[in-house]
């Protein structure tokens, strides 16, 4: 994984609060083996019609935001199945951080795994956004600090450790890896 | 000693270290769930960094999400129909062989849908942290167990490890006092829970559901509540064991036996929350006040009693843009809306007291003409164990169709869906845009009443239909 520092880039903003997991990655594309290519699918039944057919009203579809690499969605993004499908789909799309004022916890945590950053702001940020779609927006992880084109600032609440790695860009397994002799000992502790 | 929650004595005698201000806990993780969808790329990783699977005795691989449930599929009389779940189904019993894992694969009597066989083969128990590549693993909650749902990444943690790094969630009491009226059932409870507190009421939360109500369901309906915490977004519900989880337990192939048996039955009873232990929010409920409960919207708190109409929501894009998909208006009445399907199954209502249920409305009565029904058990075990009943026969002679097992229409994998524009009365969990099929209506109700829509054509209220 590539080291994450800052993120700096244009919005899209889909204005629908609960975007479940079924909107980002229909399940019947979850028959793939490998975590690649996903982006032509992410929203698919939003993008595309029953036909096929690009959907010209929807936003993603919209020639505007070719390029911007945040998503700003409403309260609870992510909510529904544990697929980390929906991150790959994201990611592969060309999305790289996920802005709204509540996450899924699944989902955050998949996207934390794989560099999607998923930033919680506060209800005023939040609206600032929404209502201005396509702003250029500055995330730094180092300060976990979002900073909008206005020079406003927002801190947004990232885990420690996560966060830790995504600057780093290493993975948590290693991390775990090396905790197997504590691993062992638990094991050989218990009694049932 | 400090009075302490059911979830945190089961995450404090998991922690192999405990969570600090820069790291999370290392949570051992007892028994691992996997399955064809979201495993293949965690096996790839153990490959490609030439790991192991720490400990094989602690997975339990099953086959259900893409599967077919077309018998002549099912046994390989006929070749899976959908190509790339076939190669889904290659995969994992090339990685199980591979990595040492027993798999109940499509030839196994102990096959079904992961949240079934896992209680049914008594591998579920009291005080176990379980995870699975899927989110509806808090269903085995039911028994007392910390089971939650996880990405691919973790799953390939689980394989390598047996551990995850996880922060300590908050804990959520729900208090559902009171007592269910005859024909509200397990499924209206939960759908009523997640209306009153919303689809992320529990992002966070660890849910625990405590109280008279909660105490007198059978082991099947409670997990048909756990298994839904997800949709309140609480990654896990947990009900403390008692004499219910201990018979319902006992004897089953994983279970302990002889002396081990009463060994393990003294440890699960210290496992329910101390007087005085704190949460940190409670939640009551009054479960007579009740009625049977139906979607009407586009995620699973958009709820209302059966005999309830559509809210009217003004100025709400988000609202209106559901009700155009649901093709619903506000003000209008559920009951009597036709609807086209009629799916009986899912890890949320596929186990055997749900085919009964249903099977009891249906008896002697017919599907009515222009609607499909589907009713596929949630494991080969559930299926025989209807056959014996003689349910398979109820529901055929309906006019419905008897599948083999697995998570079909719920999530519409393996193509069993609904079409476009057809609404469909389903058991199942989720009532997402296109979760049963692109552009398919789905109506989240309980067995009951999803027969009684059946046979009416029509949405219905199931309590004109039960038997007495």
């Amino acid at each position: 994984m590539q080291p994450i520092r800052t993120i700096e880039s244009r919005t899209v903003v889909i204005p629908v609060t609960n975007i479940d997991t079924d909107q980002i990655i229909p399940a019947r594309f979850l028959t793939t083996t490998t975590r690649e290519g996903l982006g032509k699918q992410a929203f698919a039944d939003w993008r595309y019609d029953a036909n096929g057919a690009v959907k010209s009203d929807f936003i993603l579809n919209k020639p505007e935001v070719a390029g911007c690499g945040v998503l700003v969605a409403g309260r609870n993004f992510g909510c529904g199945s544990s697929r980390e499908h929906a991150p790959w789909a994201l990611l592969d799309y060309g999305f790289r951080a996920v802005i709204s004022t509540e996450i899924a916890d699944i989902f955050r945590n998949n996207s934390l795994k794989n560099g999607l950053l998923p930033i919680v702001v506060d209800d005023q940020t939040h609206g600032w956004l929404m209502n201005n779609p396509g702003a250029n927006v500055k995330i730094d992880l180092e300060t976990t600090t979002l900073t909008l084109p206005t020079c406003a600032t927002a801190k947004f609440p990232i885990e420690g450790f996560a966060r830790v790695c995504l600057m780093n860009g290493v993975d948590e397994l290693g991390f775990l890896l090396q905790q197997a002799p504590a691993i062992e000992r638990y094991e050989a502790a218990r009694t049932y | 000693m400090s009075a302490k929650t059911l979830f945190e004595k089961v995450w404090e005698q998991h922690q192999v270290v405990p969570e600090s201000a820069d790291t999370p806990a290392v949570l051992y993780i007892d028994l691992h769930l996997v399955h064809e969808v979201t495993s293949p790329q965690a096996f790839s990783v153990l490959r490609a960094e030439n790991l192991k699977v720490r400990r094989p005795d602690r997975v339990l691989a099953t086959m259900d999400h893409s599967t077919p449930t077309d018998p002549d599929e099912v046994f390989g009389r006929v070749p899976i129909k959908v190509e790339s779940a076939a190669r889904q189904v290659k995969e994992l019993e090339k990685n199980c062989r591979e990595f040492g894992i027993e798999l109940h694969g499509l030839d196994r009597d102990t096959r079904g849908i992961v949240h079934v066989i896992g209680p049914e083969l008594g591998a579920t128990q009291p005080g176990k942290t379980i995870v699975c590549g899927d989110s509806h693993t808090a269903t085995h909650g039911a028994f007392g167990a910390l089971a939650f749902g996880i990405g691919t990444t973790e799953v390939g943690h689980v394989l390598a490890t047996q551990c995850l790094l996880q922060r300590r969630p908050k804990t959520l009491a729900i208090e559902v006092t009171g007592k269910l009226r005859p024909g509200v059932t397990a499924k209206d409870l939960i759908l009523a829970i997640i209306g009153e507190i919303g689809v992320s009421g529990g992002t966070g939360y660890v849910i625990e559901y405590r109280g008279s109500a909660i105490e007198a369901l059978s082991m099947e309906e409670r997990m048909t509540v756990c298994n839904m915490s997800i949709e309140a977004g609480a990654r896990a519900g947990m009900i403390a064991p008692d004499e219910t989880t201990f018979a319902y337990l006992k004897g089953r192939r994983f279970a302990p036996q002889g002396k081990a048996w009463d060994e393990a039955v003294a440890r699960w009873r210290e496992l329910k929350s101390d007087p005085g232990a704190k949460f940190d929010r409670v939640v009551s409920i009054d479960a007579s006040k009740l009625e049977p409960m139906i979607s009407y919207g586009t995620h699973p708190g958009m709820v209302v009693p059966i005999s309830g109409k559509v809210p009217d929501v003004a100025n709400d894009p988000v609202h209106a843009k559901a009700l155009n998909y649901m093709g619903l208006n506000g003000g209008e009445p559920m009951v009597g809306k036709p609807i086209q399907v009629v799916f009986i199954g899912s890890c949320t209502n596929g186990r055997l007291s749900d085919l009964e249920l249903a099977a009891g409305v249906l008896k002697g009565r017919k599907v009515a003409s222009g609607v499909r029904m589907l009713v596929v058990p949630g494991s080969q075990q559930v299926k025989r164990e209807a056959e014996r009943l003689g349910l398979d026969k109820i529901f055929t002679d309906a006019g419905a169709q008897w599948r083999e097992s697995g998570c079909s229409m719920c999530i519409g994998m393996n193509g069993d869906t609904a079409a476009r524009g057809e609404y469909a009365v389903s058991t199942s969990n989720r009532n997402f845009e296109g979760r049963q099929g692109a552009g398919a209506r789905t109506l989240l109700a309980s067995p009951a009443t999803a027969a009684a829509a059946a046979i009416a054509g029509k949405i219905a209220d199931p309590r004109a239909y039960l038997p007495h």
